[in-house]
């Protein structure tokens, strides 16, 4: 992890009509790091991260991503980031391949790069005899990887999960964290959202969010220090109980 | 554009690998094309109906004779009475009754005024009108035959001349109706569908999030129906002119273009659709109601426009079937070209500028 930045947001906010869904939110996101944004349904970060992701255009704040300003550069923005959806991302009726030359493809890779990070991928998650095997019948943990991966294929400077776990077994998570962590070490920035606090816990910070705003944001093992408790979990429950926004 | 290329082929493999959806979007217009030109037609051949001759002489023996010749009618029944008639009717034996009165012949020949009354079934009043009009015709091929062996002093005879179509077949007038069904069905309502789809997948939030630009998307989207819809075309086309034996009188050329500029119209609105509903089945849904059933309703091909109270006259302006429906037929069967079809033409193109730029407008790239 370097001393770089790699998001930088300063009292960004969105509102929908009178309801503020994200409110004044300010912080930055190292390069390298595994940055992980907490809060409870409803709580608005998933707002947030569409915002970052060029979704969702901010009534106010500043944000800069991946070294350009979230109004003027988007399409810079749009180059250098990855996105993995809450919705299950790949084509059901293309093959694993074929997913794969379409995502190369819509990132302007050419056919010698798709190829080459296709046999990459293939060899890393233990695909390759699934290659031209059409993905719905591939098991959900195994999409889910190559879902991820797949996010990956343009080498992006930033990776958003939105709750990239979500409906998979402990042992497809503890993997799934696995290819996280190699993902980081390469240097690119992990930006997750997570309802699992057991995965707040393998973050290097966690922000954790309530009633639109950034409730507490450090280390895990700072804030269970600051809060005097045993885990995350805990201190997500201590955070969260104070919100009055119920689910949206 | 290699970018853009990449998401066509996707497209195809979408369309490819929909077995079902794919033999319904090839089979469809065959199959249209077949039940109209052969089961659904208003043409009368072999209906049923009863003789009551009062008089029996050598005249109506002769008219009976020239009713069951031709291949309109068959005589089931031949009636002693007045009183049989209704009862005839009731059991819906019969469409028509043809009555002689007593002494037909003679009062033919003596006081030139002989009545012949036909009786019809007018629950469904187009068939009561062909079948009458079909009698009263053969009836007065009679009469013309008796005045070349007896002189009438005066007679005014009316000349008909079908123009276009001297036969009268439907074919002429469905085929141009169904190419405007299938046309709109599979431009608008698959469009819609494939749109749709990814949003509902979430497979659209990922590509909304890749430098992709939003009209390359929408653009990507619509060649793979552009062509589907080029392919039903020809098929409709080839079927026309081999099978049904409608032809192609006016430019071929002009008529291919006229189907690609509808195309595109109900691509545009098959976008337009898709930006205003949020799954598949609403797309579907407001396809069909919203698009499909007035295509039938009022493009004038099931029923005549003149005929219709002047706000919805004015409201079938808004329908590009239409304007598609008035071209093909100018085209096709009168065979004339842009000349006389260039004020529709103008109609169609104006409504696909005004369509796309208010979806690609609406075409949400940013998901809020």
């Amino acid at each position: 992890m370097s001393n770089r930045v790699a998001i930088s947001v300063s009292g960004l906010t969105k509102q929908f009509g009178d309801f503020t869904a994200v409110d004044a939110i300010t912080f930055d996101v190292k390069q390298g790091e595994i940055f992980g944004f907490l809060g409870a349904n409803g709580a608005g970060k998933t707002t947030a991260m569409r915002m970052l992701c060029g979704l969702s255009l901010p009534t106010s704040g500043k944000a800069n991503v991946a070294g350009f300003d979230l109004y003027k550069e988007s399409e810079n923005i749009k180059k250098n980031i990855g996105y993995m959806s809450q919705k299950f991302s790949l084509y059901d009726d293309l093959t694993i391949r074929e997913n794969n030359r379409f995502y190369g493809g819509i990132y302007g890779l050419t056919d010698e790069q798709i190829k080459e990070k296709t046999q990459f991928m293939l060899k890393h998650l233990h695909l390759e005899s699934q290659a031209d095997t059409l993905v719905k019948a591939l098991p959900l943990g195994w999409k889910q990887k190559l879902s991820f991966s797949v996010s990956m294929i343009h080498d992006p400077k930033i990776v958003f999960l939105d709750e990239p776990t979500g409906g998979v077994d402990p042992i497809t998570r503890r993997e799934f964290w696995t290819m996280i962590y190699e993902a980081a070490s390469r240097g690119t920035t992990v930006f997750v959202t997570t309802h699992y606090m057991d995965e707040a816990e393998y973050c290097d910070r966690v922000s954790i969010m309530v009633d639109g705003r950034i409730e507490a944001l450090d280390t895990p093992a700072a804030l269970t220090k600051k809060f005097d408790v045993k885990g995350m979990e805990e201190v997500f429950i201590q955070l969260a109980r104070k919100a009055k926004r119920s689910d949206n | 554009m290699k970018q853009f290329l990449y998401f066509i082929r996707k497209e195809f493999y979408h369309l490819l690998r929909d077995r079902r959806t794919l033999f319904i979007l090839f089979g469809m217009p065959v199959m249209q094309i077949i039940i109209f030109g052969f089961a659904l037609t208003n043409e009368v051949k072999n209906s049923r109906i009863a003789i009551l001759d009062n008089s029996k002489d050598e005249a109506t023996t002769t008219i009976i004779h020239q009713l069951e010749a031709s291949r309109y009618f068959d005589i089931v029944e031949n009636l002693n009475s007045y009183s049989e008639l209704e009862p005839t009717f009731q059991e819906g034996v019969i469409r028509m009754a043809v009555v002689f009165p007593e002494q037909f012949q003679s009062s033919l020949l003596h006081t030139n005024a002989a009545p012949i009354q036909l009786i019809a079934d007018a629950t469904d009043p187009n068939v009561a009108n062909t079948l009458t009009s079909y009698a009263s015709a053969i009836i007065m091929d009679y009469q013309n035959s008796m005045r070349e062996t007896k002189a009438f002093p005066y007679a005014i005879n009316t000349e008909l001349r079908m123009l276009y179509n001297p036969q009268l077949k439907g074919s002429y007038n469905f085929v141009p109706g169904v190419m405007a069904m299938i046309l709109m069905l599979v431009g608008a309502m698959m469009t819609s569908i494939s749109i749709v789809r990814e949003t509902e997948l979430g497979t659209m939030e990922v590509i909304l999030v890749s430098p992709i630009v939003p009209i390359r998307v929408i653009l990507a989207k619509m060649v793979p129906y552009l062509l589907l819809s080029m392919v039903n075309i020809v098929s409709i086309l080839l079927i026309s002119v081999y099978i049904l034996e409608v032809p192609i009188n006016g430019s071929l050329t002009l008529l291919l273009f006229e189907c690609l500029l509808f195309t595109l119209t109900a691509l545009a609105l098959g976008l337009l659709i898709s930006s205003i509903s949020n799954s598949q089945q609403v797309a579907m849904l407001i396809s069909l109601m919203g698009l499909f059933l007035p295509t039938v309703m009022f493009s004038g091909f099931m029923f005549p426009i003149e005929n219709m109270p002047i706000p919805l006259q004015l409201l079938s302006n808004l329908i590009p079937a239409k304007w598609f429906y008035y071209i093909v037929k100018d085209v096709m069967i009168k065979g004339t070209g842009l000349e006389t079809v260039w004020k529709e033409t103008l109609v169609l193109v104006g409504m696909l500028i005004v369509l796309l730029t208010i979806s690609i407008k609406k075409f949400k790239v940013r998901l809020e």
